[in-house]
């Protein structure tokens, strides 16, 4: 009973207005790094440097990189084990903007664990946060800069992400809830 | 995972899965800020009956890495009988706290003991018991041979078709059966070679193939040969005639290294009698990947303290339900 509420074309559209977005609020393409959280955010990192290069042809070239958030995590003890992904940080991190992806904004304590795990690999200038899908329900006081799209949602519902590079589909669907 | 006891009863997914863990544990080795804050609040107790430098050590900075609070025990003198001591040793660490017990003792099967009692909730890691296994000591000599062939793609990969050939005192090393059970887990192809009174008397049951002639083994061009300590404080049987001898017939020897392939690995889990089972000349080549191996050892601790610490523990009561 999952209801489609991003195809394949409205992500693109989305991505692509993200990536416009973040050019524009950095003035340019200079000293940016695009750091997605395993699993999904990091293909959507990629994804939006690639539009971001074809955008600006002298963007630098290792623009996309990966973050994992895992070992940084405040529910380790509550939840099945994880296991952790592995983190790719193409330059250092230390005077860059640092926009952080997600695929879904939710509690916001994958984010926090991520300004944990960023100030252990060095200093950045500042960090902003790009996700695809805000469901809201925060436990924490973030909020997204750049939004794909705001999908208020019970608790109860479930947001399914699905990315061609793993998922083989793009689409971004809902489901459950009570009836 | 509950605790880790032996190599033989892991399965070859989660070996993989620790061995992939352990890559993201050796690339925070690489980073400036070493330490992660994964096992803040939690204590690991280092309970060693029985000398040893590296894996205590190893032991004790992985904990660190991660946060952990470390308590090193080391129970030498003791003179209760060992029953005895173990259980109330135990206990005292399960009215301390602890959530982890590593634990090196001289008798085989104490940190299965230890595991099964009930006298204590933590987790058990298995640092060395008696001639038993030394499970770690074997993950992160797969992790090492994984990191030699394969670099940085080795995630999610296991050592399938590799030849590991593993010589010396087979018989009394713990070290040699945790690798024969992981190694073959891990689909590579182990034989052993050894003088025959250093051998188990029944290897019928080992995935392993026997032989008694390290020319041979060497000239089968093998692409990782494991050397083993000859233990001087287990060698009271007269198992060989003298040193000399053993090393001239088992000995890793200049001329027997020049003929390895060039890129055969060559490990030694230390401590190393050079000049006895490994010649200076090959335990400080290229192809020696001694140093790697204590690395590692920290990366590979560091996985398998996570995976045994993290995700839900059942409680007490879940568990005798279960």
């Amino acid at each position: 009973m999952a209801r489609i509420v991003l195809t394949d074309a409205d992500m693109q559209r989305a991505l692509t207005r993200i990536s416009h977005e973040i050019l524009e609020s950095n003035r340019g393409a200079s000293d940016l790094l695009i750091l997605g959280i395993p699993t999904r955010g990091t293909v959507l990192a990629r994804r939006i440097a690639a539009i971001i290069q074809r955008i600006e042809p002298d963007a630098p070239a290792a623009l996309a990189g990966s973050l994992d958030v895992t070992m940084y995590r405040d529910d380790l003890g509550r939840t099945r084990t994880r296991t952790p992904s592995p983190t790719d940080i193409p330059t250092s991190i230390d005077g860059r903007t640092v926009v952080l992806v997600d695929d879904v904004l939710f509690s916001g304590r994958t984010i926090r664990a991520a300004f944990d795990a960023l100030s252990d690999l060095g200093r950045a200038r500042a960090v902003r946060l790009a996700v695809l899908v805000d469901r809201g329900h925060r436990d924490f006081p973030i909020r997204a800069d750049f939004v794909g799209k705001n999908l208020p949602s019970a608790t109860s519902e479930r947001i399914n992400v699905h990315l061609r590079e793993v998922d083989d589909d793009d689409f971004v669907s809902i489901e459950g809830g009570e009836a | 995972m509950r605790h880790l006891l032996s190599t033989r009863d892991l399965s070859r997914d989660s070996a993989v899965e620790l061995l992939d863990v352990a890559e993201d544990m050796a690339d925070v080795q690489l980073r400036e800020v070493k330490r992660l804050p994964t096992l803040r609040g939690k204590t690991v107790v280092n309970l060693f009956f029985e000398d040893s430098t590296r894996t205590r050590i190893s032991f004790e900075a992985a904990a660190k890495r991660l946060s952990a609070d470390v308590i090193t025990f080391s129970a030498k003198g003791s003179s209760v009988s060992k029953g005895e001591s173990l259980k109330d040793t135990a206990q005292t660490l399960a009215a301390i706290g602890a959530d982890a017990v590593v634990i090196r003792h001289h008798a085989s099967g104490a940190p299965q003991v230890l595991a099964q009692s009930g006298w204590i909730d933590a987790g058990i890691i298995n640092a060395g018991d008696g001639t038993h296994e030394h499970p770690t000591q074997a993950l992160l000599d797969a992790f090492t041979i994984r990191r030699r062939l394969h670099g940085a793609a080795s995630r999610g990969r296991a050592l399938d078709g590799v030849r590991v050939t593993i010589v010396g005192d087979v018989l009394h090393s713990r070290v040699a059966r945790s690798n024969v059970w992981l190694l073959d887990t891990l689909g590579a192809e182990v034989s052993l070679v050894a003088p025959p009174t250093l051998l188990p008397v029944d290897t019928d049951g080992w995935p392993a193939s026997v032989g008694y002639d390290l020319d041979d083994a060497v000239d089968a061009a093998p692409d990782a040969i494991m050397m083993l300590r000859i233990q001087q404080e287990r060698m009271d049987g007269g198992f060989f005639p003298n040193s000399r001898e053993y090393s001239r017939a088992w000995g890793l020897d200049p001329e027997r290294f020049a003929r390895l392939r060039p890129d055969t690995i060559v490990m030694h889990p230390g401590p190393m009698n050079r000049g006895l089972e490994i010649s200076a000349a090959a335990a400080d080549s290229m192809q020696s990947s001694v140093l790697e191996q204590v690395a590692n050892g920290v990366s590979v601790r560091m996985a398998a303290l996570y995976l045994l610490l993290s995700g839900e523990r059942p409680s007490s009561s879940e568990r005798e339900v279960a």
